[in-house]
């Protein structure tokens, strides 16, 4: 069901997108900031979330306060005949949280498949690494892993006032 | 901002792992989360705020997928120099387009995604970010997304 937000739908992001009040009843709070009820805010979330604008409310984890040290962007240069069977394939794997199909940017950047995996430890994480080249098998002609050393930003959508 | 490890207890994770799935869409959404963790809505509301407070939690509340409301979301990378690696980082952070911003070990040492709610703004909101922080960036929109779903479980654990 698509969902197209209007300008409540506008406000109610930016109203939230750095987060849910933290009171007893957040969507009635909410309602009062806005100038609508609250069965409107949870009715109109509600639609933003069946049409998947919203595609959830809930907790965003700062992976390394986690122990999730060893953050992994594994990149490949896989045949562009057979990127989406492959990329598909990829993104099946229980471990790897995104996977996307992106352009090489030649000749510095070969790589056209991209694939988020997360370990304890970079050992932990090299035969996951090994399972995606193992599913890639000769389609892929090479890869790289960049390693995150740093989150120096996570604050997430901030849509502009006229956004 | 990358933190030490955090010391979790076994409710903090519940909590965690709990939330990282969703929340309910009612008048008393606390109040309903906490029944399923087996705690009241006080408990609850005291907790994230500790969570919230501690960095384990970089936000609490709803994520949105922009692009199926016209916007865009687009990976994007920079080669900083290490002489101006964090005046760099300071000019690309300014920027509220900017969502997440990690530096990873490569010779393109810094990735970010721009996240804007008009697709057509994505041109203008690179061009301000290349001007500031004095570097070339490589845009990498995505063609194809295979899969997202990122559930990262927390366990306990002492500092």
């Amino acid at each position: 069901m698509p969902h197209d937000p209007d300008a409540i739908d506008r406000a109610l992001i930016r109203a939230t997108q750095a987060g849910l009040p933290l009171v007893a009843a957040p969507y009635a709070a909410l309602g009062e900031r806005l100038g609508i009820t609250e069965r409107e805010v949870i009715a109109r979330l509600s639609a933003m979330q069946a049409g998947g604008v919203l595609r959830r409310i809930g907790a965003v984890p700062n992976h390394y306060a986690l122990g999730w040290r060893a953050n992994g962007m594994t990149v490949w240069d896989v045949d562009d005949v057979a990127v989406d069977a492959l990329g598909e394939r990829v993104g099946a794997l229980p471990f790897v949280s995104h996977c996307y199909r992106r352009p090489r940017r030649l000749p510095d950047w070969p790589y056209n498949l991209f694939a988020m995996v997360h370990a304890r430890t970079r050992e932990e994480a090299a035969p996951l690494v090994a399972q995606i080249a193992a599913a890639l098998g000769g389609a892929c002609r090479s890869h790289d892993v960049l390693w995150s050393t740093r989150i120096l930003k996570k604050t997430g959508l901030r849509l502009a006032r006229d956004g | 901002m990358t933190l030490p490890l955090v010391a979790l207890d076994a409710l903090d994770c519940a909590i965690v792992n709990t939330l990282q799935r969703g929340f309910p869409l009612t008048p008393r959404p606390y109040a309903d989360a906490a029944v399923a963790l087996d705690i009241d809505e006080a408990t609850l509301l005291a907790r994230l705020r500790s969570l919230l407070d501690r960095g384990v939690l970089t936000r609490f509340g709803p994520l949105f997928q922009i692009e199926r409301a016209g916007g865009r979301f687009v990976l994007c990378a920079c080669h900083a120099p290490a002489d101006r690696l964090e005046a760099v980082i300071a000019a690309i952070n300014a920027h509220d387009e900017v969502a997440h911003h990690y530096e990873r070990a490569h010779h393109l040492n810094l990735w970010f995604v721009l996240a804007v709610g008009r697709a057509g703004d994505v041109a203008a909101a690179l061009a301000r970010i290349e001007a500031d922080a004095d570097v070339p960036v490589l845009a990498f929109p995505k063609e194809r997304e295979y899969h997202v779903n990122l559930y990262l479980p927390a366990t306990p654990h002492a500092a």
